[in-house]
């Protein structure tokens, strides 16, 4: 680790090189463009660029942009620049392998949207090797997954996602008031527009005979939701896609998952214009359906890379799911602290919770109970009618 | 200047700072970008403004984020009183429209507010951007532009451009996300809480006549309670709180009275679970070890 990395005699020079180190840090999950491969050449520039010391300092102002990037700074400047020999993959961390998926699956994503189509094969790849790292676990995992293929057809009829839309419409527009911090101009509004009254009174010398007033408009809030499509979950499954596919067909802005070991985006498949053609296109997405569950590590998924991207502020996050995991329990937690970090409403709709008598004892709902801010039972489209004037005071 | 000698300059200031915050000042003053500090409250963070400002004997220019702030609290407003005043009397005199529009839109009636006033100075200002994590999305969209551009469009009177690029310091202790436009836009440290030998070192800059033995129980006894499991970690502040209250009290040793120790605590735990489970043989182990 201590000598510094020697280059071929044919390495074309320092722009390169750096250019190199920032292809590599790319590499690791990095969010790096060329702007910071200039910048770092600018700021080496500034500092004693042959004191290694020195140059780890700077880069690693430049090339990092949250903790998580700096506790991983170390390793990689470590295996590229002071290794005593050209790149070596293997001491990079195991971290390297997560962020691909993290990266591989984020193009998926960029490829699903533009085409449409959905890419049912790049969240499989990434499944599989979760599964290899379990260890004797893949075999398992894909016989059971085999087995339980379902088509998703014969459990939802057109009829019920026609009942659920109407549902969905009601409740989207129960979530969809948040008020805008800031005031516009409105004719009933609470406070006067200063700027418009004088704009006004100019033309009629000064008077401001009509008092411009402007109020805190609504703002829509985006739903997007998570439904969990496990081997437990498979009895209300029925309920719980009409529902979604409902949500989906009503309001444009809302988006949805389904996850079970892992996790896949049914937004653009549910917005086919046909309702069982887009049951179809699901059914091909859910390859999977009601296998086991891995609820922590599809959240941990979603809150590192689509969150990233949909979830801000405005939105409310829809989980719908028993909370059986097979998971380590605190990954769950980890997993919903990091979303709620995006600002979101988190909702948990869970179907055991109508049973009498029931208490959130998986340790899995044990370690999610404090990041809700709604957790109700549900488990037939009656239960989620009544959601309504829950989410309205939400 | 290199960032061996910042680093000095800022410690003879009364700030003492690691290799990495120091070099990525020195890189953000040297090539102009704005820098992001993200770390836990009462690490010294906006300090590091502070310091700064008095470093190149510029002001300070400080906008405190809050969600909801606008670009009227933010950025300018127009005087409206001023001008519907000079508006009556305008037309008291019988000037003309034309002529009131110009003047109620110039620059004597505008209010600057910290962005735009941090631009308009002829010497490069200090600006802190503080807890922009409190913010809204819209407003870091809005900084966006003001961080690449370092200009400001006002419809009535034009663009402006700034005279002076101002050294631009965010501050954030992680309440949300920042998105990833504004990250790249700025150079990044991360501030964690020192080590030891740092936070001696801020002790002894900020309280000169504290004895060695009482200072060096203090950061022991600090440095310890941070491993507890708190609500709200002690940051630095109250360190040093911590600290002025002790010599205050005359205490010159930690280990000396439970009682005095114990109500001196509230320099450093602020909430009321943290005192609850700080309990007096807690904080008399600590003491003890740190000794």
């Amino acid at each position: 680790m201590s000598r510094v990395t020697k280059f071929a005699a044919r390495d074309p020079g320092p722009a390169a090189r750096l250019v190199a180190f920032m292809a590599h840090l790319r590499d690791n999950g990095f969010r790096l463009g060329v702007g910071e491969a200039e910048l770092g050449l600018a700021a080496l520039t500034q500092v004693e660029a042959i004191d290694p010391k020195t140059v780890r300092h700077a880069l690693r102002a430049i090339c990092t942009g949250c903790v998580e990037d700096v506790d991983r700074f170390d390793d990689l400047f470590d295996a590229f620049w002071m290794n005593g020999g050209r790149v070596a993959k293997k001491s990079i961390p195991s971290q390297a392998s997560a962020s691909d998926h993290v990266h591989s699956s984020r193009n998926a994503a960029g490829a699903d949207r533009s085409a449409g189509t959905g890419a049912p094969t790049t969240p499989d790849s990434t499944g599989e090797e979760v599964a290899e790292a379990d260890g004797e676990g893949k075999l398992l995992a894909s016989l059971a997954q085999a087995k339980m293929k379902k088509d998703l057809r014969d459990l939802v009829r057109p009829e019920d996602i026609a009942e659920a839309q109407k549902l969905a419409q009601r409740l989207g527009a129960a979530l969809q008031h948040r008020r805008s911090r800031r005031r516009k101009l409105n004719r009933r509004g609470d406070r006067i527009h200063f700027r418009k009254v004088i704009r006004q009174s100019l033309s009629t010398g000064g008077e401001p005979l009509y008092l411009a007033k402007m109020r805190r408009p609504d703002r829509p809030l985006k739903v997007v939701t998570l439904c969990d499509v496990s081997g437990s979950m498979t009895t209300y499954a029925q309920v719980f896609l009409a529902f979604v596919a409902g949500m989906m067909r009503a309001d444009p802005a809302t988006d949805a998952y389904l996850f079970h070991t892992r996790l896949v985006r049914i937004a653009e498949a549910l917005r086919d214009k046909d309702a069982l053609r887009a049951l179809g296109r699901l059914s091909v997405l859910a390859d999977g359906f009601g296998g086991g569950s891995k609820i922590g590590a599809s959240l941990m998924q979603f809150a590192q890379t689509y969150a990233r991207r949909f979830v801000d502020g405005r939105t409310v996050v829809l989980i719908l799911s028993d909370g059986c995991d097979t998971d380590n329990p605190k990954l769950l937690g980890a997993a919903l602290e990091k979303l709620k970090k995006r600002d979101c409403k988190v909702i948990w709709l869970n179907p055991l919770k109508g049973w009498a008598g029931y208490e959130p004892v998986a340790r899995g709902m044990a370690q999610a109970l404090p990041h809700l801010d709604l957790f109700r039972p549900a488990n037939t489209l009656a239960d989620l009618a009544a959601l309504e004037q829950e989410l309205i005071r939400l | 200047m290199t960032w061996t000698t910042l680093q000095t300059a800022m410690a003879e200031q009364g700030y003492i700072a690691d290799a990495d915050l120091a070099m990525a000042v020195h890189l953000a003053l040297s090539l102009g970008r704005p820098l992001l500090l993200e770390g836990a409250a009462g690490v010294g963070k906006t300090e590091v403004a502070r310091v700064l400002s008095q470093l190149r004997g510029t002001e300070l220019i400080r906008l405190q984020c809050y969600e909801g702030l606008d670009a009227a609290q933010a950025i300018y407003e127009w005087n409206y009183q001023r001008q519907l005043l000079s508006i009556r009397a305008a037309s008291e005199d019988g000037e003309t429209g034309r002529s009131v529009e110009e003047r109620i839109f110039s620059e004597d009636f505008l209010l600057e507010r910290p962005l735009l006033k941090a631009i308009r100075r002829e010497t490069p200002p200090v600006l802190l951007i503080d807890e922009i994590d409190r913010a809204d999305e819209e407003f870091e969209a809005y900084l966006l532009e003001i961080l690449s551009e370092f200009q400001v469009t006002i419809p009535e009177l034009g663009t402006i451009t700034a005279k002076s690029r101002p050294i631009v310091i965010l501050t954030a202790n992680g309440t949300r996300d920042l998105s990833d436009a504004l990250r790249r836009r700025c150079l990044y440290a991360h501030v964690s809480y020192p080590e030891r030998a740092t936070e001696l070192a801020i002790l002894k800059a900020r309280c000169g006549e504290i004895e060695a033995q009482l200072a060096g129980q203090i950061i022991g006894f600090v440095q310890a309670l941070r491993k507890e499991d708190l609500e709200k970690k002690p940051g630095i502040a109250e360190m040093l709180d911590f600290a002025a209250a002790l010599m205050g009290l005359g205490i010159a040793d930690l280990t000396q009275d439970p009682v005095v120790l114990q109500a001196s605590l509230a320099t450093l735990l602020k909430t009321e679970t943290d005192r609850y489970n700080i309990t007096c043989e807690i904080a008399q182990r600590l003491a003890g070890k740190a000794a």
